[in-house]
Formats: C-alpha cells, structure tokens, sequence
C-alpha cells in the first residue's frame, strides 16, 4: 500500500472534523428539541404558573452565561446543555397553555411550530449546502439584539401592542440571521464546539417559535 | 405594576448587561461583508418575512 493512499491530507482532515461537528450538532439539536418538547408538555400538564416561565428563563441564562462556558468541552457539558433546554421547555408550558386556551388556540400553535420548522430547515439547509460565509454578520446581529432588548424594556412600561408585534418580526428576522450566522460558522470551521453550537441554534429556534406564536396570535385577532 | 413585569425588567437588563462587552467585540472581529454579501441577506430575510405574513393571513383567513 501507498503511503500517498494511507495518510489523510489536512484539508480531508478538516472536512472530516466540520462534517462530525455538523453532525453532532444536529443529533443533539434534534435530542434537545425532543427533552425540550416533553418537559413543555409536562409543564403543561402540571398547569404551571406563568411565573415559572421567567423563573426558568432566569436559571437557564445562569447556565448558559456561567456554567457552559466552564463545561462545554467536558461531559458535564452534555447535562448543562440538556438542563438549559430542558429549563426553557417548562418555561414555555405556560405560554402554549395560554395560547391553546385562545378559540382555534390549536391552529396557532401548530401553525407556529410548522413555521418555525420551515425557517429554521430552509435557513440552514441554503448556509449548509451554498457554503457562504455569513460571518460579516455578527457585528450587525449582536447591534440588532442590544436595539431589540432595549425597545422590549421600553415596552414593558408603554404597552403598545402595535410595538410588540413588530418586535417579535424583528425577533424572528434577527433569529433567522443567527442561524444563518451560526450555520456558517460550522461549515467554515469558526466553532468547534458541538454543545455551544446547539445551544445557539436551540435559542434561535425557541425564540423564533415564541415570537410567532405572539404575531399568529394577535393576527387572529 | 405587577412582579411579572419588574422580573422581565430585571431580566432584559441583566442581558444588556451580560451581552454589552460582547457586542464591541464582534464589531471589530467581524470581517466588512461586500454589497453582494449583503444583499443575498435581504433577500433571504425578506423571504423570510414574507413566509410570516404568509403564515398571519392563513391565520386570518381560516378566521374569516
């Protein structure tokens, strides 16, 4: 045998390694998404309070700013990132409680999730197979979150729902962004990382769902 | 005003707080994107947003 056919150049090597990535993103996206779902219906079951909502919200951005960054790179990683999704998933009972409660309640929540399904297969489905670099985003996309949460501070004072609709249309244009942003930094080799990875794209998706069931639901109004 | 708002008060502004040293960073770190580059994301977040007002008048619709 060749040495010429033993050895594996750098680049097949790098190609190997963001193919795995890729890979591993998506298998524990998808594991995330499944915990995530079961612990909503839980929630829902159990017919929580929407307090549990923010207080999962609060706990599972602990984990994220102050625990992930400290075990991505071990195996308690993998229980950090499940406790974060699963945190978020309880938090979101209450919400689609409320929804489903609304009359044709059902329809807005099926037609938030196959929504959010679609955005999210398509956007990275194009990053995946065009292989752009969307890394000149980021700068943009970090400015957009800092003008999203302050005019959503602002809100919380002057309730104007024509205001909340369209900040959820940014939220959803925004996310979209990320996932294009964090997609294309799997294919071009900018993260390593398959556990910061699917937390990122988790966000983006739970954020997206969230902001589509606030727009479905008061179109139908 | 209720504890539910004061909490999500408390909340966006520890995430402006956490997020702010972040957003310095990725402005210097990002590469400038050309015209071009620019442009095929309009275009794709503009589709996206069509997709949403799609999804709000099949909502709408169904109601009518």
């Amino acid at each position: 045998m060749s040495l010429q056919n033993s050895t594996v150049s750098p680049r097949s090597e790098s190609l190997l390694a963001t193919n795995q990535l890729i890979r591993n993103t998506y298998l524990m996206l998808s594991l995330t998404l499944i915990f995530s779902a079961a612990m909503a219906g839980v929630s829902m079951w159990m017919n929580l309070p929407p307090m549990i909502s923010l207080i999962a919200m609060f706990g599972s951005m602990a984990l994220i700013w102050f625990v992930l960054p400290r075990t991505a790179r071990s195996g308690a990683g993998l229980v950090t990132v499940f406790a974060i999704t699963g945190l978020m998933g309880l938090g979101l009972g209450p919400t689609i409680n409320y929804y489903l409660h609304l009359e044709g309640g059902d329809q807005i929540v099926m037609t938030a999730l196959g929504g959010t399904g679609a955005i999210f297969l398509a956007l990275s489905a194009y990053a995946l197979i065009s292989r752009r670099d969307f890394s000149f985003m980021g700068g943009f996309l970090m400015v957009g979150m800092i003008v999203v949460l302050l005019a959503m501070l602002g809100n919380l004072f002057f309730h104007l729902p024509a205001l909340s609709m369209a900040l959820s249309g940014a939220v959803i244009l925004l996310m979209s962004g990320f996932i294009l942003f964090d997609t294309s930094r799997m294919v071009n080799s900018g993260e390593d990382n398959y556990l910061m990875m699917t937390v990122s794209l988790y966000l983006s998706i739970f954020n997206i769902f969230v902001s589509l069931l606030n727009i479905l639901g008061a179109s139908r109004d | 005003m209720d504890w539910i708002k004061i909490l999500s008060a408390v909340f966006i502004v520890a995430m402006l707080v956490f997020l702010w040293p972040r957003v310095g960073q990725m402005i210097r770190e990002s590469r400038k994107g050309t015209i071009n580059e620019w442009l095929w994301v309009g275009l794709l977040l503009l589709a996206v947003a069509a997709f949403v007002v799609f999804l709000m008048q099949s909502m709408h619709s169904t109601v009518l």
